[in-house]
């Protein structure tokens, strides 16, 4: 029978939600690991019963959790992340050099192929690799090697390494995304970097276009197509055909083209999904109404979806890691937000439930899909 | 036995009680309190030795990784003083070698 596990990371805990194929009636599972933070929970698309887990705090550090039974028990793996040689230096917020120093695992990206190989993206931003399920995890250096790294500078969230994406057709090549560095690419598994940061432009810095400096909130990929690329820039939403070679805007008429989250339809690779924000300076929607938009279009033409969610008085925001879609035949749609609610939209946005309304704020959403 | 026997108490491992907040008592899976051997003489160092080597989920949730150094919010306690910016090394109270006083680590009211 099918169905889906919304795997939640929360401020203060992990939920796991699930349901049938119907999405309608839900089991609430958690908190686990209750009153720590949770920035990021994955399975392993070769073995759903594998789940890997960021949990961190600013009293204890970074732990890193597995389940190996679906989410029902966990065990802690391994947390020693240690740069490779002298980490040197970065900018800081004043643009004086500060030193590296490793903060928290923003993201974790399970292999597409091992189950027991999985990627870790940390603050300050660097890239971790573990092939042993989570118990060792030696950094690829490469990428922070760039020559661009001492130019690296911290977003209002840190210097963070918040997304990864695995290209599924070379397994040589992957994409990373870095607040406020940018976007990078290898193609020869992690050894060689280069920013694909081309059409960018980000006007709070000196030189709007810029190599590196761009603050890159969220890029998703469709696994059908992966050298398209959508991003939810700090401003802009960004679109690539050329596997990040070069970027346009494709922003067209959204309200407001700030945002963090951007996903893209299971079956559609055109149809994209963003939650436009007020502004960097206030996290919330516009107007108090909550609303996720998509386009049919590969970006540019935009459609509000508003069904099922609250169109007054609502100010929470929802964060870079916290939308994700299901790949049931009637694509699901899910997105949690910082006052605590998961919703669900079982037709592709066209109208939305909440699953859950009072979970501690949510830091990210990953969904399984059992067939 | 001879052994003990021989060293005497002096240089018999002690059996320190440490006391741990309570997100690391459940990341440990233990009660509010542990009892460690810990060799003389006893410091928090080897405390922390003892601890992590009994408890390996806590590696590097007490003191870092790389630098060894206390986590910035938590502090060492025992007989009611402040043990957290004595040196690793520093000798701890008899009464904590002895099992009459446990070592406290506590993490610091913050965050409103």
């Amino acid at each position: 029978m099918s169905g889906v596990r919304v795997l939640v990371g929360t401020k203060k805990g992990a939920f796991v939600l699930s349901a049938d194929g119907t999405r309608k009636d839900w089991k609430v599972n958690g908190p686990f690991f209750a009153g720590w933070e949770i920035y990021h929970v994955k399975g392993s698309p070769v073995d759903p019963n594998r789940i890997y887990a960021s949990q961190t705090s600013g009293w204890f550090g970074q732990l890193i959790q597995r389940s190996d039974d679906g989410g029902a028990t966990w065990a802690p793996v391994g947390n020693k992340f240690a740069y490779d040689g002298v980490p040197g230096t970065h900018q800081w917020y004043d643009g004086t050099p500060h030193p590296w120093e490793f903060k928290r695992v923003w993201h974790l990206e399970p292999s597409l192929t091992d189950a027991e190989t999985v990627y870790a993206g940390i603050e300050d931003a660097a890239l971790f690799k573990s092939t042993d399920g989570g118990t060792n995890w030696e950094e690829l250096a490469g990428l922070r090697g760039h020559g661009t790294g001492p130019h690296w500078q911290p977003g209002a969230g840190g210097m963070c390494l918040h997304t990864i994406l695995l290209d599924p057709a070379n397994q040589e090549r992957m994409y990373i995304a870095i607040s406020a560095a940018g976007a990078f690419r290898t193609d020869d598994g992690g050894k060689n970097w280069k920013p694909i940061n081309k059409g960018l432009v980000s006007n709070f810095m000196p030189d709007p276009t810029a190599e590196v400096g761009h603050c890159v909130h969220h890029v998703s990929m469709h696994p059908s197509r992966p050298e398209v690329l959508f991003m939810q820039k700090h401003w802009d939403v960004m679109r690539s055909d050329n596997a990040g070679d070069q970027w346009h805007e494709v922003s067209g008429n959204l309200p407001t083209d700030f945002g963090f989250a951007i996903d893209i339809h299971a079956h559609e690779p055109e149809t994209l999904y963003v939650v436009p924000i007020k502004s960097d300076s206030e996290h919330f929607p516009l107007e108090g109404k909550l609303q996720v938009w998509r386009s049919r279009t590969g970006g540019n033409e935009w459609e509000p979806l508003t069904k099922g969610l609250p169109q007054e008085n609502c100010f929470v925001n929802v964060l870079r890691d916290a939308m994700a879609v299901d790949s049931l035949d009637d694509c699901g749609v899910y997105f949690g937000t910082t006052g605590g609610q998961v919703y669900c939209s079982p037709d592709g946005g066209d109208s939305w439930q909440a699953i859950v309304h009072d979970l501690p704020a949510v830091l990210s959403v990953e969904v399984q899909t059992m067939k | 036995m001879t052994g003990n026997r021989e060293q005497g108490i002096g240089n018999r491992a002690a059996l320190v009680r440490v006391v741990l907040p309570q997100h690391l008592r459940t990341l440990a899976g233990v009660g509010i309190e542990v009892e460690l051997e810990v060799g003389r003489p006893v410091t928090v160092r080897r405390v922390l030795d003892a601890l992590e080597a009994r408890y390996p989920m806590l590696g590097g949730t007490i003191r870092e990784y790389g630098t060894g150094q206390r986590r910035a919010f938590l502090r060492f306690f025992a007989c009611e003083e402040d043990w957290s910016h004595e040196g690793m090394d520093v000798e701890l109270p008899a009464a904590v070698a002895e099992g009459r006083e446990p070592l406290l680590i506590i993490g610091a009211i913050a965050g409103g």
